[in-house]
């Protein structure tokens, strides 16, 4: 496993930590309800992508146990979130996934899986556009841009490809395609020490540039802020980028970003069962307010429904510009 | 001393540390033509990058190369407009040819 740096929880620069700029706008940042559950099944990907905040790859050994799943799905009974988010790593790769999507559609919440396309080439992975169909998924997948060379600098050689034929294999069952009701969503992040363009601008070039090219379609596209933790701040830190970048983010704070933030509507488990304010948090090791519980089992929607956010500096991340989160852009 | 610092970009507004009022008057101008009009940001972006090569301004290209990243122009993009900035300026030289073609031949039998 590789070390990686962590940032201060003050940039060198900055006046102020996260916190103390949102009391400079007269904010606090608490959440408003819990409506997803965000499942982190394990850091094992089939790719090793140079932004990765999870720091995934093939060597990772960390995965959720058919145990933690149970524990999970008995979750999901108990307090029925309206979303279920899965995540990893590449999640499909954690034996439990069928298992889990399944549990998880049968108690009625929304499924969104994070797929990362390449994985659908793996052995048995092959019926996944099927898979995803019958159980109604969510598929929402990256492709940071709609040229090979610069998907290819982030994700490895030969990506980019393998995710236009696992686009073509989805839109085949009904993905992306109008009216089929098969969401399929995909999510531009930048190749580099940049802010993301606004969300509908480069969603027209995707659309039209994938139909052109490729003749590939979807439903929508999410622009994510590239996060400052692990191989993306590794990246920073060795192409001598870290201090701008960091300054971008807080030159850019958007105090209307904050409304949407969604640690402010879900609630993130890791492959141990351990509950985090979002993904990024959960990479840090970040866990939720001390006086709450910290493990799912002991999970109290009252308790967590208006309860005080963990912050750090990443979290600059989230709100630059037009804001930043698993759902794409916050604002227009 | 270095001509040019990367670093004195963040300090631009340290101009302002004196004749103020001129400053802000130049800010208010340079924001309100950076806003989305009848021209896109993306579109503004790529002229601010050709304007910055024709003048050669160091600062200039640095942030419009960022710029133009941000308002979601690819390098192939972006590399069309500064060859569009780089060729009228060539054509600008170009055609002085025939102010040297009319000097030579007013004296000329």
């Amino acid at each position: 496993m590789t070390s990686l740096p962590v940032l201060n929880p003050n940039f060198p620069f900055a006046a102020t930590s996260f916190d103390d700029m949102l009391a400079a706008h007269d904010m606090k940042l608490r959440a408003r309800s819990v409506e997803t559950l965000q499942i982190n099944v394990g850091k094992l990907c089939n790719q090793a992508c140079k932004h990765c905040h999870v720091d995934a790859s093939p060597l990772r050994t960390e995965i959720m146990t058919k145990e933690t799943v149970e524990l999970v799905i008995d979750a999901i009974r108990r307090f029925r979130f309206h979303t279920v988010d899965i995540t990893g790593g590449a999640p499909e790769l954690n034996p439990s996934f069928r298992y889990l999507v399944g549990e998880a559609r049968v108690l009625g919440s929304h499924v969104i899986v994070r797929h990362n396309l390449t994985v659908m080439f793996e052995p048995g992975q092959f019926d996944l556009p099927d898979f995803f169909r019958e159980h109604g998924v969510e598929v929402v997948s990256s492709l940071p841009y709609f040229l090979e060379e610069r998907t290819d600098a982030q994700r490895g050689r030969g990506v980019f490809q393998k995710s236009i034929e696992a686009l073509r294999r989805l839109n085949v069952v009904g993905y992306g395609i109008e009216g089929s009701n098969l969401i399929l969503s995909l999510v531009y992040n930048p190749v580099g020490a940049f802010l993301p363009p606004p969300q509908a601008s480069i969603e027209a070039d995707f659309k039209r540039e994938l139909q052109a090219r490729y003749g590939v379609t979807f439903n929508q596209l999410y622009t994510i802020t590239n996060m400052p933790i692990k191989r993306f701040l590794d990246y920073l830190r060795r192409s001598g980028n870290e201090e701008r970048y960091l300054r971008k983010l807080v030159e850019a704070f958007n105090p209307r970003a904050v409304e949407g933030l969604m640690c402010r509507s879900l609630v993130s488990v890791d492959w141990t069962g351990r509950l985090y304010d979002c993904d990024f948090n959960q990479m840090l090791e970040l866990g939720v307010d001390p006086e709450l519980p910290q493990s799912l089992v002991d999970f109290d929607p009252e308790k967590f429904a208006a309860r005080r956010i963990m912050t750090g500096a990443h979290c600059f991340g989230c709100t630059a510009g037009s804001g930043s989160s698993c759902g794409g852009s916050l604002l227009s | 001393m270095a001509y040019y610092d990367e670093q004195d970009l963040n300090r631009f507004s340290e101009i302002g540390n004196h004749k103020p009022e001129l400053f802000e008057k130049f800010m208010a101008w340079y924001q309100a033509c950076q806003e989305e009009g009848a021209l896109t940001r993306r579109e503004k972006s790529l002229i601010g990058l050709a304007v910055a090569h024709a003048i050669q301004c160091p600062y200039c290209i640095d942030s419009y190369s960022q710029s133009c990243l941000e308002s979601g122009s690819n390098l192939e993009q972006m590399t069309e407009a500064i060859h569009m900035a780089s060729a009228i300026r060539g054509g600008a030289s170009l055609i002085h040819g025939l102010q040297a073609h009319n000097s030579v031949n007013k004296v000329s039998m």
